[in-house]
């Protein structure tokens, strides 16, 4: 079942379509969420959050407007908007190193440099990095390469034009970049 | 896409990124479908006629049934309901401590219930039975009165027999309108006796009063009168304690209904 076909069988009948929704965007949910964010806990709330918001919001929307939605958009743009909502409450620190315990822990000696090396392309070394991120970069990188969103969706979820957007998405990948080169460069002074 | 030389090709960027998008836990699509109703948990839980058990979602408690097999019970949920049901160990902390202080007879602790599917009637009838009070009974016509419809006796009865949240809704307390204790869809007559034996009712008494035909009971000092339940019928000592077959004969007398326990005129 496509987008498409969710969102009509989503006009016709809320309630029964509604599980195949989340089935279908859980996954791409929780990970938007979780790379915002960091934690997984977060992410697993902000994303039951979401899909909560997003059933109330379709009981108030007529099947027009249902058959009309870009689904994919419109729900990455409720996970990020509780995100930064929840980023601005509790004032959450920009790093968040809780699912890369081990990134924290100084390299040993024992360390053969194929371990370090390993370690350095892990996934956790990566998400620690995009955690780095300031809040804007971090958006408009998480939802074109971790979500996979084009330009013009991301034009949408984050309400600027896809230039801006562009720009966003290449500085966020500079900074990366530069962040995981200083890393290696620490290691090998280590 | 622009592609920078250096140490790390974009590209090679771009790819570990997509290795960030991840499997959602595994219990994030049932939780989401039990927060919006779309989907039950259910877990036993003891009472005073032994293991129930109970389901409930985001919008309340949906169902208490004592079929004995988790198996058989959510059969029978899936048959009634049409949605999924998990069973989980226990029940949130809040919702069962609200459960025990209602099955306790504390009339302040609100148990959030999920009623969909029923029609108004039924709404009407479950909601005035929760009113009554612990260890006080009323009679069928009694509700059917309250809610508007004086002659829907039988409607009443068949609305609670499709209870489907005993125990937090009382309909143990709701008994034929001759007096006897009249039938209980959980597990029969002999539960609803254990039930209002526990609360302190005393059905055996309910049942002589029945067999002597007296409804009513007042009191000749404050010529109120009451059902024989009624906390402040209970209150009356012997002396000044007045048995009444009907509340016309009652009203004939000069003696005004309760306005606690409003007693009215029914068809035997």
């Amino acid at each position: 079942m496509d987008d498409d076909d969710l969102l009509h069988a989503l006009a016709r009948d809320l309630d029964g379509a509604f599980e195949a929704l989340v089935r279908a965007h859980a996954d791409r949910c929780y990970s938007i969420a979780l790379r915002f964010l960091g934690d997984p806990a977060d992410a697993e709330e902000i994303a039951q959050d979401a899909f909560v918001r997003a059933h109330r919001a379709l009981g108030s929307y007529g099947s027009e407007r249902i058959a009309e939605l870009r689904l994919r958009a419109w729900l990455a743009t409720i996970v990020i908007n509780l995100c930064r909502s929840r980023v601005a409450r509790h004032r959450l620190p920009t790093t968040v190193l809780t699912d890369a315990p081990h990134l924290t822990a100084a390299a040993g000696p024992s360390d053969t440099p194929h371990e370090r090396l390993a370690r350095r392309e892990s996934a956790a070394h990566w998400a620690a990095l995009v955690a780095g991120l300031p809040a804007r970069y971090r958006a408009a990188v998480v939802l074109r390469h971790v979500d996979g969103l084009s330009y013009e969706e991301m034009s949408e979820v984050l309400g600027r034009p896809e230039g801006t957007i562009r720009a966003q998405v290449h500085r966020g990948l500079a900074l990366l970049r530069a962040a995981f080169e200083a890393a290696e460069r620490e290691e090998s002074i280590a | 896409m622009t592609s920078t030389t250096g140490d790390r090709s974009t590209a090679s960027i771009e790819e570990a990124l997509r290795g960030l998008a991840v499997a959602a836990p595994p219990t994030l699509v049932g939780d989401t479908l039990v927060i919006l109703g779309l989907a039950d948990d259910y877990a036993p839980i003891e009472t005073a006629i032994g293991p129930m058990w109970v389901a409930w979602n985001g919008r309340g408690v949906s169902t208490i049934s004592g079929t004995g097999e988790a198996s058989a019970f959510e059969a029978e949920f899936r048959a009634a309901l049409h949605r999924p049901i998990r069973r989980v160990a226990t029940l949130p902390t809040r919702l069962a401590r609200v459960i025990e202080r209602r099955l306790a007879g504390d009339r302040r602790a609100h148990v959030p219930v999920d009623l969909r599917g029923r029609t108004a009637f039924e709404r009407a009838v479950l909601d005035k039975t929760s009113e009554i009070p612990r260890g006080e009974v009323r009679p069928y016509g009694w509700i059917a009165a309250e809610i508007g419809h004086p002659a829907a006796v039988r409607a009443v009865g068949t609305a609670l027999a499709k209870n489907p949240i005993p125990l937090v809704i009382p309909c143990h307390r709701v008994v034929r309108t001759d007096g006897h204790i009249g039938r209980y869809s959980l597990g029969g007559p002999e539960n609803k006796h254990s039930l209002l034996t526990w609360e302190g009712a005393d059905p055996d008494r309910l049942e002589a009063l029945a067999v002597s035909g007296i409804r009513f009971v007042g009191s000749n000092t404050t010529r109120v009168v009451c059902h024989p339940t009624c906390r402040h019928a209970r209150r009356i000592v012997d002396a000044h304690r007045v048995p009444f077959r009907s509340l016309g004969d009652a009203e004939a007398r000069g003696y005004r209904p309760c306005r606690s326990c409003r007693p009215v005129r029914m068809a035997a």
